[in-house]
């Protein structure tokens, strides 16, 4: 007998179209086994499905956050204290010369006199101001600025330039609380990101457990498969299918989960928007997101597949 | 065909399934394998089929050496070895067709030649007409010839057989010895380990005794 020390073992490469046909009834068969356990299955995508929808629709709030705190930045106003000495005439004469600036497109003038009829009737310390000999509150010139002027530091150069004027003692950007809404947005984007990986695990964990389950209940398929010479890909590939449709159907009920969400939320967002004369709309998913989710779910799904196969494969190895 | 060169096997709770082995399968031989309980038959068939590995030595199969054999070849070194168990090892939720494809189909081969060769198979083993229904619905002896079936659907040189007429009345034993001994006459090597001296004895095989993991007598049996 010769002997070979190098293993010069057949191994059949078989042609696509086998190829192929043997992965479709593979893959196939994975969702008719999905289906014939139908509670089973149900509850596993439903946890998959919430587990994905969960970050998707913060990351959507978080983007239309964004779009919000963008579009309270660009209609940020710049508020003109006038010096005392200014007259009516003079503050006529300072809201004229502001308006044809081109960066600005609205200028209105408060008068020192409509300032404290403003002041009576809002504030209810009327009483108190009657006290005073004359009237303490200077004009005020509101300026919008042109859309151009983006971001809250370019209204601040803005308002900065506008406050060299000698009539204008105090030039005020009115956007404290956008910039506050702006970074506490920031500060959420981040911790979507840190839930996000953790429902990420979670989803892994969940197919992995299922498939392990799985894996147990087949256990003596599996050694029969391996005793007659299958290959470790040849068992795994049901597994990894299996695992691939829990995560294709839990993306997409997570998916239906974001719509849903969206289509009861945006009733009450336009009619709040309303309040603020804003035609402001929740934006649908983005590409990303709907990528993210249709491609991340499977692909989640796949890898805890992967995970509970290979741990069974690698105990049952001989030593 | 099979060789061990000073082979044993401990395993890794410190029993011994071999103790040291010297034994020589020339190509088309058909052998048996006896000895008492733990004398370590099962251990022997398992380190051909690589469903162990040896502690030391050599264990050489159709000119390889297993020893040096990656983990990723294994499955393509089991489709040379057919296996036959005393408890047939067959899928109780498919078909005895389907029972018997399953090497096949684990290399890829196309259906209408898989069945080609499952009905060859089923026709050696006389149960062309049990291919449909399932193992359950069987007896043990047609149970047993299903196993053997599926053994040697893909035209192993090499059939490995551990007690395969354990569970079965001297008939249907001598019945599946006959089946054995037409399999080595078209050139198979078969070895066969078993408890049942009394049917062996009077083939004129070789008949190796295996004793606490040794080889104690290795004889060609004349009739
Ligand atoms: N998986 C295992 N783990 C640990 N020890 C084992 C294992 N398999 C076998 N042994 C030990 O190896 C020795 C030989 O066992 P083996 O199964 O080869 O004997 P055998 O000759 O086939 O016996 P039997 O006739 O009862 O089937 C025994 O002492 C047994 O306890
Ligand atoms: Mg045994």
């Amino acid at each position: 007998m010769a002997k070979r020390s190098k293993s010069q073992l057949p191994k059949r490469r078989f042609s696509l179209d086998t190829w192929l046909l043997r992965h479709a009834q593979t893959a196939l068969s994975a969702l008719g086994r999905l289906w014939r356990t139908p509670i089973n299955t149900l509850m596993t995508t439903m946890v998959i499905g919430i587990a994905l929808a969960l970050p998707s629709s913060l990351h959507l709030l978080i983007g239309n956050m964004r779009v919000l705190s963008d579009a309270w930045e660009g209609s940020a106003s710049v508020s003109l204290f006038l010096a005392e000495s200014v007259d009516e005439a003079q503050a006529k004469a300072v809201r004229a010369r502001i308006i044809q600036r081109p960066d600005v497109v609205e200028a209105r003038l408060i008068s020192r006199g409509h300032a404290l009829e403003e002041f009576r009737r809002l504030s209810g310390f009327g009483g108190a101001i009657d006290l005073l000999d004359h009237n303490p509150l200077p004009a005020v010139v509101v300026v919008r600025p042109h859309q151009r002027i983006q971001g809250a530091a370019a209204v601040k150069r803005m308002a900065d330039t506008l406050q060299t004027y000698r009539e204008i003692d105090l030039a005020q950007v009115d956007l404290q609380w956008v910039q506050r809404l702006s970074a506490i947005t920031r500060m959420i984007e981040r911790g979507v990101w840190v839930l996000a990986v953790l429902l990420a695990v979670a989803v892994l964990l969940i197919v992995g457990n299922t498939i392990r389950l799985e894996v147990q209940n087949r256990r003596s398929e599996i050694e029969i498969v391996t005793l007659v010479g299958g290959t470790d890909a040849f068992i795994r590939r049901p597994f990894l299918y299996e695992g691939l449709w829990y995560g294709a159907l839990g993306a997409t009920l997570g998916l239906l989960l974001v719509l849903v969400s969206l289509y009861l939320l945006n009733g009450p967002v336009r009619a709040l928007a309303g309040l603020y004369e804003s035609t402001f709309a929740l934006s649908m998913i983005d590409l990303k997101g709907l990528l993210g989710l249709l491609i991340g779910g499977p692909l989640l799904g796949l890898a805890g597949a992967w995970l509970a196969v290979g741990r069974h494969l690698a105990r049952t190895r001989p030593a | 065909m099979i060789q061990f060169d000073n082979v044993a096997k401990r395993y890794p709770n410190g029993h011994e399934g071999l103790a040291v082995v010297d034994l020589h399968v020339a190509p088309g031989e058909m052998a048996f394998v006896t000895g008492h309980s733990g004398a370590g038959k099962s251990t022997l068939l398992k380190l051909i089929g690589l469903f162990e590995r040896s502690t030391r030595g050599q264990v050489w199969v159709n000119g390889r050496n297993l020893n040096k054999l990656k983990q990723r070849d294994i499955p393509y070194h089991r489709r040379e070895v057919g296996m036959i168990f005393q408890d047939h090892r067959l899928l109780p939720d498919r078909t005895v067709f389907d029972n018997i494809a399953l090497p096949l189909v684990v290399t890829g081969m196309r259906r209408a030649e898989t069945g080609r060769r499952v009905r060859a198979a089923l026709d050696k083993v006389s149960l062309l007409k049990k291919e449909k229904v399932f193992p359950i619905t069987l007896s043990g002896g047609e149970q047993q010839r299903v196993g053997i079936a599926r053994a040697l659907v893909s035209k192993p040189p090499v059939l490995l057989a551990d007690e395969p007429t354990g569970n079965l009345d001297p008939d249907l034993s001598r019945e599946i010895m006959e089946l054995f001994l037409q399999f080595n006459q078209v050139g198979v090597t078969l070895l066969i380990a078993t408890h049942d001296l009394g049917l062996v004895d009077h083939l004129g095989r070789r008949i190796i005794t295996l004793q606490q993991g040794r080889v104690a007598d290795d004889s060609q049996r004349t009739t």
